[in-house]
Parts: structure tokens; C-alpha cells; sequence
């Protein structure tokens, strides 16, 4: 039993089929990558785990219960944080307030008025947020407008605004795409860090260096459908992968 | 950027507080510190402070609040009419009514964002402004406006034995006529909380999930946020706010006509927003105060009173200098809040607040960096 269970999930666009009956367990613990060539339908994918679109047909449980039909808001209450390919932050804000913000959305859920409170007096919020950003080494930059970041730096905090939540499920869309070397390292760094806290995550990635320093477990996908499946070295020497994602190439 | 902490607020507050009350002292040089006037600024600051919670933190941009100063005025008088002069009950239901109402037009406006927001509740706006003068008549007596009259029931004074008067009892506060520089006072004590509420708000984790819906609705929801009742929230806080102008205008003056709920009314409170600067705790009360300065003083200004100020030029200088300024008071004031307007958008869209601390800024530079900034580099430059 895995902790996310994919059945048989189509969707279309108009004539084109993005997802043709993907199927998807996803085992507690693990790290868990996708990869495919373009188009091949991964963030379509991701997009149906997260409630952004709604599969024509199939299910999605996650921990016991459906994703289906249910509000982006409630799946992330239910325990599924996303990194988006372009980071997803509060641009206006500084980065402790875009930290902040997760914080209190788990801690009091979807909706609360407290008008009367100061925000920059709840010392258990204020400093969970501040560890947080400590922990992606962004805590110098606290009081910095988050637009004004690198893209390498809005990366981080997005993943930080993702990780203080302590989702069960972490989704990560191509979490190094555009980054420089050593800030793919330092990702890849920090993500095994996460890894140890036990948190599952299903990662989307292009950079072949990250999925097999990361990955426990590889789907490939190709034209909206999982072809293969299995430990990153046997995906190596699929031939089916080869053709797929490299047209014949050898790794 | 400046962090706010609980000390730096108290600060705020107080000389928020000590500017509102001395109003009439320090007003008085620029001619604006008759009672009229002075209400006015009060009561359409606290149009602009609330129209500011909504507009300067979720980035909802309500063409329609007009219609619950129009909603809170109707109710204040007909709480004049039906219970008392007196102005408690007037104010606690034209609130309660118009926060009603901002629930209802909130909750079906707030299916949509940006463009589509604004144009349903102007339309909203002026669906309550046409029944005011049509279906509605009963209840605000159509274009004459609803007035009180000197047989109205008023039966909460009778009941309590307030005597009885020759003409129609003025509003009153616990026995203080609602007129002249107590009205103002009123005006402005019930402005300075609002204002320390709205502060509230800014500074508390419900504020900041506001600003959150302004900066990035989509990371909102997949943060497991549901953006819906914060919004509404916000709205119908605001729609109160406006519910309480509304009430206070016909407690300085009780009467009520459905012209309050006309759009221009609601564009006025998004230029004084504009103007003072969205977003900030004061820029709104700055703006409705510059707003009303020029709808007042400008307006008066006539050609005589020009012939008057530039009467040292020689004659014919003096023809042509009143000639084209001519053109900018009188009825000419729109034109001169309009450039003024355009001016503040361009060069600095922060507002008359960011004018300020732009030039605080500069005077802190210079005191740096001692006689090394040229005196070419105090214009403000644009796009800076």
C-alpha cells in the first residue's frame, strides 16, 4: 500500500491525450522521480495531484482518501505541498512573512480571523519560520522583499514555504531547472537533508544527476503514459526508456 | 523598509490622534477649519480607511462602495424617524445594515477577481442608486430625499420622555447637538479608532493572509488557504467602514438622498486611495483630506480673489495671470485635481505617503553625506 495511489488517469485536451491511463504508487518514505521527455505529460500529472486540473476519468487516493473533485486549499490541508517549475512565492513580501504564512495556514487551517492579534508577536510562528529559513541558509535575507531574489534564492524559499508545513507528500516540479551547478548541489544537499525527516516526495526532474542522487524509485514517462518503472539503475538499461526519452542514445 | 513593531505603532497612533483633534488649530492658516469642512474630512477619512482595507491589501478594487454610504445614511435617518435623535442606535445600525448588504454583494462579487470584481459591484452600486429613485421610493423617498419631519414617531424618546420641541430635534450625542466643531469631534474620535482597527488589522496574521491574496492568489490556495472568506471578510469590514460614513453624514446633516450612491461617489473614495497612497495605513485619510480640500477651498476661489492675490503685477501681467489660473479654481477645481491626480500616478504611484518618506529619505542622505548632494538631485526623479 502506498501512501499516493494512482488508477487509471486520463485527460485530454480537446483531441490531444495528455495522460493516458497513468498509473502511479507511490511507496511512504520514498523519493519517487518522474522523468520523461517533453510533452510526455508530467506536469499535467502534477497538476491533476494538486487540483489545478481534474482528470477526465480515474482516481488519485492519497493516504486513504480521494484527491478527486476536492479544492487545491484541501489538499494541501490534507498533507500535499507543491514546488512549482516557476517558484510560487509572495513577491511583495518579505521572505520571513512568506514563510510565516504557511506556517499559520497549518497551524490554523484554512481560515481564521484573528484581526486583533500581531502577527509579528507570535513567537512560536515567528520562530518555526525563522528555522525554517535557517535551514535553506536564507535567513540573512529575512527582512528582503522576496521578488527582489535570485531565481536560485526563490527556489529555496519556495521549497522552505513548502517544508514548514511538514507535508506528508512533497511535490517538486523541476526543482533545479535554470539553476547553476552548485546551487543544483546545494539543492540536492538540502533535499536529502529533507529526506531524513521522512517526508515523501514525488519529484519531476529533467537533471539526470539529480534523479540518481536522490531517487529511490524512477517512473519513466513518454507521450502521456508510465512506460517504465523501476530502481534508478534498472531504469538505466531499459531499452524502452533509451528509446523513449534518449531516441536510442546510450547513457 | 521600515519594520513595524508595537512601539513604533503606539507612536503613530498618538500623533494620528493629537494631528485629528488639533485639526481646527492647525488647519486654520489654508482656510479650512470651519466645522463643515472639518466633518467632512473626518467622515470621508473613514470612508478611505476602510475602502483601503479592501482595496490596499487584497488588491480588490470595489467600484460600488458607494452604495453602503448610501445604505448607512438611509438607516441613520430612519433611525432618526422611527427611534430616537439620538446618534448611538443611528450609527450601530447604519453599520450593522451596510455590513448586511456588503455580505450579499461581497458574497456573489467575490466569485470573481480583477476587471470582472469591479464591474460587479459597480453594478451593483447603481442597481441600489436607480431603485433608490424608483422601486424604493417608500423607503427613501425618491428624488426630494428622505428628510425628517416634525410628526415622525421617534418613539424611543417619547418612550424615555425626551420633551418635546417646537421644530424637528437636532441629532445629538447623550444631549450634544451634532452640529459644529462637536460634530467634528465625534466625527474624529470614531476616525482615530477606526484607524487604530484598521492598524490592527494591517499588523495581525488576517491582514498578512490579505496581503497575501494581493501578491499571489495562486500560492495562496496551494498553501492550503482558502482565499473565499478572507476576501469576503475584508469586504464586508470595508462595506461597514463605508456603512459608518454614511451613518455620519446624516448625523451631521440628517438627511438622505440616493445621489451618495451614485458611482462618482465611489470613485471619489478609489482616487482618495490612490492619491494618499494604497496599501498605507495613513495615505487614505491624506488623500480624502486633499480631495475634500480642493472640492472646498479651489472651488471658492473666484477671479476677484485672483485680481486680489496678483494685484501687485502691473496691469496687464495681472489680466493674463488670472486669466489662465482663471481656469483652474473656481469650476475650474476638477481640472487642477485631475493634473495633481495624473501627476501622483506617473511619478509616484505609492502616493502622497511615498512623496513623504521619499523626501525623509533624502533629507537623511544629506545629513550623510554632508554638503555632497546637488541641489539638482532634490527633484524627485521618475521612474526611480
Amino acid at each position: 500500500m502506498g501512501i499516493l495511489e494512482v488508477r487509471d488517469v486520463n485527460k485530454s485536451f480537446g483531441g490531444l491525450k495528455a495522460l493516458n491511463k497513468v498509473e502511479l504508487d507511490v511507496e511512504e518514505g520514498s523519493v519517487h522521480a518522474i522523468i520523461g521527455p517533453n510533452g510526455a505529460g508530467k506536469s499535467t500529472f502534477l497538476n491533476c495531484l494538486v487540483g489545478l486540473l481534474i482528470p477526465d476519468s480515474g482516481s488519485v487516493n492519497f493516504d486513504g482518501s480521494s484527491l478527486l473533485g476536492i479544492k487545491p486549499h484541501e489538499i494541501n490541508q490534507a498533507g500535499v505541498s507543491r514546488v512549482f517549475q516557476t517558484p510560487e512565492i509572495f513577491g511583495d513580501l518579505t521572505l520571513l512573512d512568506n514563510v510565516v504564512i504557511p506556517t499559520l495556514a497549518s497551524r490554523d487551517g484554512a481560515f481564521k480571523f484573528n484581526g486583533w492579534k500581531r502577527a509579528d508577536q507570535d513567537s512560536e510562528i515567528i520562530g518555526r519560520a525563522e528555522h525554517m529559513l535557517e535551514d535553506v541558509g536564507l535567513i540573512d535575507k529575512r527582512n528582503m522583499t522576496a521578488g527582489s531574489l535570485s531565481r536560485g534564492d526563490k527556489r529555496r524559499l519556495e521549497l522552505a514555504m513548502c517544508l514548514v508545513q511538514n507535508p506528508k507528500l512533497l511535490l517538486l516540479d523541476e526543482p533545479t531547472a535554470g539553476m547553476s551547478r552548485a546551487d543544483t548541489n546545494n539543492t540536492i544537499d538540502l533535499l536529502k537533508r529533507i529526506g531524513e525527516r521522512g517526508i515523501t516526495k514525488v519529484i519531476i526532474e529533467h537533471d539526470m544527476h539529480v534523479v540518481f542522487s536522490l531517487a529511490n524509485k524512477v517512473s519513466v514517462m513518454a507521450q502521456g503514459t508510465v512506460i517504465a518503472e523501476g530502481t534508478p539503475e534498472g531504469i538505466k538499461g531499459d531499452p524502452r526508456v533509451q528509446e523513449a526519452y534518449l531516441g536510442g542514445a546510450h547513457l | 523598509m521600515i519594520t513595524a513593531t508595537p512601539r513604533k505603532d503606539l507612536i503613530l497612533m498618538a500623533i494620528f490622534t493629537i494631528a485629528v483633534l488639533t485639526m481646527p488649530i492647525w488647519l486654520a492658516p489654508i482656510g479650512a477649519s470651519y466645522p463643515d469642512l472639518l466633518q467632512r474630512f473626518a467622515i470621508f477619512g473613514i470612508f478611505a480607511i476602510g475602502f483601503n482595507i479592501l482595496f490596499g491589501l487584497t488588491g480588490y478594487l470595489s467600484f460600488g462602495h458607494a452604495a453602503f454610504l448610501g445604505v448607512g445614511s438611509y438607516t441613520a435617518v430612519w433611525s432618526f424617524k422611527l427611534l430616537s435623535m439620538s446618534v448611538v442606535p443611528a450609527i450601530i445600525f447604519g453599520v450593522i445594515t451596510s455590513g448586511l448588504f456588503a455580505v450579499v454583494i461581497g458574497y456573489i462579487s467575490l466569485r470573481r477577481s480583477g476587471i470582472y470584481f469591479s464591474i460587479l459591484t459597480l453594478a451593483f452600486a447603481q442597481m441600489s442608486y436607480n431603485l433608490a429613485y424608483s422601486v424604493l421610493t417608500p423607503i427613501t423617498n425618491g428624488e426630494t430625499g428622505l428628510q425628517l419631519a416634525l410628526d415622525d414617531p421617534r418613539s424611543l424618546d417619547n418612550l424615555v420622555g425626551v420633551a418635546a420641541t417646537e421644530g424637528i430635534p437636532p441629532t445629538n450625542f447623550f444631549g450634544i447637538e451634532m452640529s459644529g466643531y462637536s460634530g467634528f469631534y465625534f466625527c474624529a474620535v470614531l476616525m482615530i479608532i477606526g484607524f487604530y482597527i484598521s492598524m490592527r488589522i494591517f499588523r495581525s496574521p488576517f491582514g498578512m493572509m490579505l496581503k497575501a491574496v494581493k501578491s499571489n492568489s495562486n500560492r495562496m490556495s496551494y498553501t492550503g488557504l482558502n482565499m473565499r472568506p478572507y476576501t469576503l471578510t475584508a469586504f464586508v469590514i470595508s462595506g461597514m467602514y463605508a456603512g459608518l460614513a454614511g451613518s455620519l453624514m446624516a448625523v451631521t446633516d440628517p438627511l438622505a438622498g440616493a445621489e451618495r450612491m451614485q458611482w462618482t461617489a465611489s470613485g471619489e473614495v478609489v482616487l482618495m486611495t490612490i492619491l494618499g497612497g494604497v496599501g498605507t495605513l495613513i495615505g487614505p485619510v491624506i488623500g480624502a483630506g486633499v480631495i475634500k480640500y480642493f472640492e472646498n477651498i479651489f472651488s471658492a476661489i473666484n477671479e476677484n480673489v485672483l485680481q486680489g492675490i496678483f494685484s501687485f503685477l502691473p496691469e496687464f501681467l495681472q489680466d493674463g495671470v488670472v486669466a489662465v489660473l482663471g481656469l483652474f479654481v473656481g469650476e475650474g477645481w476638477h481640472l487642477t485635481l485631475g493634473l495633481l491626480f495624473m501627476l501622483i500616478v506617473i511619478f509616484l504611484p505609492g502616493g502622497l505617503v511615498e512623496g513623504f518618506s521619499r523626501i525623509i529619505d533624502r533629507i537623511k542622505n544629506r545629513s550623510k553625506n554632508g554638503e555632497a548632494d546637488p541641489v539638482g538631485s532634490a527633484k524627485v526623479q521618475p521612474g526611480e
